[in-house]
């Protein structure tokens, strides 16, 4: 075909994605000659309208950056504080702020499943035309995707932007008969669950095998969440305090999201980095429903993202029934605590990857210098690399239809959260 | 397709939590795609954002210049908008930088403008456009959505809620969280529709649905000020998620000690 001819794919608008986002390749004598991720979403400044505000509203606060997951910015923002003031909040709230970690995970992850990434391996434009063909698959995604949204109700009143997370811990404690009517629902989800990581292990999923650097949390002696180091598979294994010195976040002029790289390399956050580096932390059932689809994680192929999902899915129901079955009613749901000046930082796993925070506070406990790294950002350089490279294998010989197509499926891989991302443009530009 | 109602979803500055009143709806949502047709959803798949429709919801404020453009597009082709949430209905959160002190902050903002298009102002829809109903809270409730959207198809005026938390707390027998422990609560002077939920939990309402019908603001910074909050104190808690809704500003303003010198 047309070796030689000049094509331009402008998607202006990408869909199914969360945030505004857009599409340019220019494709010249067969190369890629440009390829933009045109991020395009007004920056709201967070970090700088955290100045000057009491530690206790940036939970608060910092929810609003995402409406799909605010619970990941209260974690990062409370374990960074708490761990300036040098408050210990014990194993009550530990286990519950996992459980409510567990309910974001499942919200967000069914919610991307379904409703934005399955149509393009089924060969539909949305969810809503695919659940007349699916309606099971859809009706199961979108119950999951319920009880998500209500373990975060019963920890936060709310699923978008949650009022019960305090540093320290909790507002208030859950009843024990809501706490049981509701694990009862969530076993009962455990083979809907289950099933859904055979469903999309399923799926016509296509083989691209890429070389890319995972990053992500790792604990000794759990699937990270809220706490541990942060690990890379080419042997990175630093504290989280020391983000700093091994990432670089930098500003290109197609994006109102920062870029950011590790030893100046690209890298990817999220589920299937998650999964590649902390497999040996699932317990028995979960790793036997990942043997079952017969897929070799670690997996270098980033279609495999909707089933490491799935699998997450999976991982966070049944962590979410195992904390359950044990939960007592506290003394109290939280530790007071008494604020002091210093430098705090937390790192916890959002849904789609790593969400590093760092705050300094001044005696009384006002914030006097935020910094949020938030996943989709990291993942920039890794989406715009994938795609130069996944649209080579497919063939640039391909219509621009079908160029279009595959390079929105391959964005969608990395359920960029664009609204996310945006909000932090560094602002140390030539002030006088 | 068919007779159904023709309806968009925009986004505009935010933070898309708004639009999960549609996304979070799990089987209903289904159920509402049956009697509606979405033209124009870019989350949830459709782009047309050119399409006549009869219902808009818009989400987010306006924060650039194609945003200021977009809106009216928006305003021309539909026949009722509505606004979703803190953002589109006051400028939420993000007009916090409308205050960034003398203009210093918002020029480093702009130190390198060919990158960043961005207006110096954050605002509301409806200091753009004539909006037809606007929600608020932050986020709407699907409730919220749904029964706005059920009224439209009725041809009714959907009724929205002015009343206080305070009120909502009674009809839920909440114990007054600054009567009886001494909280500083902004529920005095917010409009309900949440459920009244921060004080269910214990703690402080912090106004995320924005100023109640009438609200005695006057009176709620004296009684913040007996409860020993500090001038600044007091302020932040007016200038937070509904800052720019006038009530609000305005008191945060007086609190502060900038009254009538300032401007949004």
């Amino acid at each position: 075909m047309a070796e030689n001819r000049e094509i331009n794919i402008h998607v202006p608008v990408l869909a199914r994605v969360e945030g505004e986002g857009a599409l340019d390749i220019a494709i010249r004598d067969g190369h890629i000659a440009d390829l933009k991720l045109r991020i395009y979403e007004p920056p709201r400044l967070f970090e700088k309208f955290l100045e000057g505000r009491d530690y206790n509203e940036v939970p608060d606060m910092v929810a609003r950056i995402c409406g799909i997951c605010p619970v990941a910015y209260q974690m990062s923002a409370v374990h960074a504080l708490e761990g300036i003031f040098g408050a210990q909040p014990g194993s009550w709230v530990r286990a519950m702020r996992r459980v409510l970690y567990c309910g974001e995970w499942m919200e967000s992850h069914s919610l991307h499943i379904h409703l934005l990434a399955a149509p393009d391996f089924l060969g539909y434009d949305n969810a809503i035309a695919m659940a007349r063909d699916y309606p099971d698959e859809v009706r199961r995604g979108l119950r999951l995707q319920g009880l998500g949204n209500a373990i975060i109700r019963l920890f936060g009143g709310r699923s978008v932007h949650p009022v019960g997370v305090r540093v320290g811990g909790f507002y208030r404690a859950p009843d024990q008969q809501d706490v049981s009517a509701l694990l009862e629902k969530l076993r009962c989800a455990l083979p809907d669950a289950e099933a859904l990581v055979a469903w999309t292990a399923s799926l016509n999923l296509p083989r691209d095998d890429q070389t890319f650097t995972s990053v992500a949390l790792r604990h000794t002696d759990e699937y990270p969440m809220n706490e541990g180091r942060i690990v890379s598979s080419a042997g990175l294994d630093i504290p989280v305090a020391e983000y700093q010195h091994h990432f670089r976040e930098f500003q290109v002029p197609h994006s109102t999201a920062l870029h950011s790289l590790l030893h100046d390399q690209p890298y990817l956050v999220g589920p299937l980095a998650r999964l590649n580096l902390n497999l040996d932390k699932l317990p028995e059932q979960v790793t036997r429903a990942v043997q079952a689809t017969g897929i070799a994680f670690p997996s270098s192929n980033m279609f495999h993202s909707i089933v490491a999902r799935a699998i997450e899915v999976y991982y966070a129901l049944s962590e979410a029934v195992r904390l359950l079955e044990g939960y007592e009613y506290p003394f109290a749901p939280y530790v007071p605590v008494v604020p002091r000046a210093g430098v705090g930082y937390g790192c916890t796993e959002a849904p789609r990857g790593i969400l590093w925070h760092r705050y300094e506070t001044d005696e009384q406990g006002l914030i006097t210098s935020a910094r949020i790294v938030p996943p989709t950002s990291q993942n920039q350089a890794r989406i715009e690399e994938d795609l130069r490279r996944s649209l080579d294998a497919f063939g640039l010989a391909s219509s621009d239809e079908e160029l279009r197509r595959r390079a929105e499926t391959v964005i969608r891989n990395y359920d960029p959260c664009i609204s996310c991302a945006t909000h932090f443009l560094k602002l140390a530009v030539s002030r006088p | 397709m068919s007779g159904k109602p023709k309806v968009a979803v925009h986004k505009f500055s935010s933070c898309d939590g708004c639009q999960l009143a549609f996304l979070n709806l799990g089987e209903d949502l289904l159920r509402v795609a049956e009697r509606v047709d979405f033209v124009h959803f870019a989350e949830a798949g459709p782009v047309e954002p050119h399409a006549k429709v009869d219902i808009a919801f818009v989400e987010g404020s306006i924060s650039t210049p194609d945003e200021v453009a977009r809106i009216q597009q928006v305003r021309a082709n539909s026949r009722f908008v509505v606004t979703l949430g803190a953002c589109a209905t006051a400028g939420g959160v993000q007009a916090l930088r409308n205050l960034a002190d003398g203009g210093k902050w918002i020029a480093a903002v702009y130190a390198q403008p060919e990158y960043i298009h961005s207006l110096a102002t954050v605002t509301s829809i409806a200091s753009h456009i004539k909006v037809d109903l606007e929600l608020w809270g932050c986020p709407v409730s699907s409730r919220q959505v749904l029964g706005a959207l059920r009224a439209l198809l009725f041809g009714v005026v959907p009724v929205e809620e002015q009343d206080k938390v305070c009120m909502e707390c009674k009809r839920n027998q909440t114990v007054c969280v600054m009567v009886a422990k001494g909280i500083p609560c902004m529920g005095p002077v917010t409009r309900t529709g949440c459920g009244a939920l921060c004080p269910a939990f214990g703690r402080d309402c912090y106004a995320c649905y924005g100023p109640a019908e009438n609200p005695n603001t006057l009176g709620i910074a004296r009684r913040l000020e007996g409860l020993g909050l500090a001038p600044d104190d007091i302020a932040r808690r007016f200038l937070f998620i509904n800052n720019a809704a006038p009530a609000f500003h305005e008191a945060g303003l007086r609190a502060k000690g900038e009254a009538h010198g300032g401007k949004p």
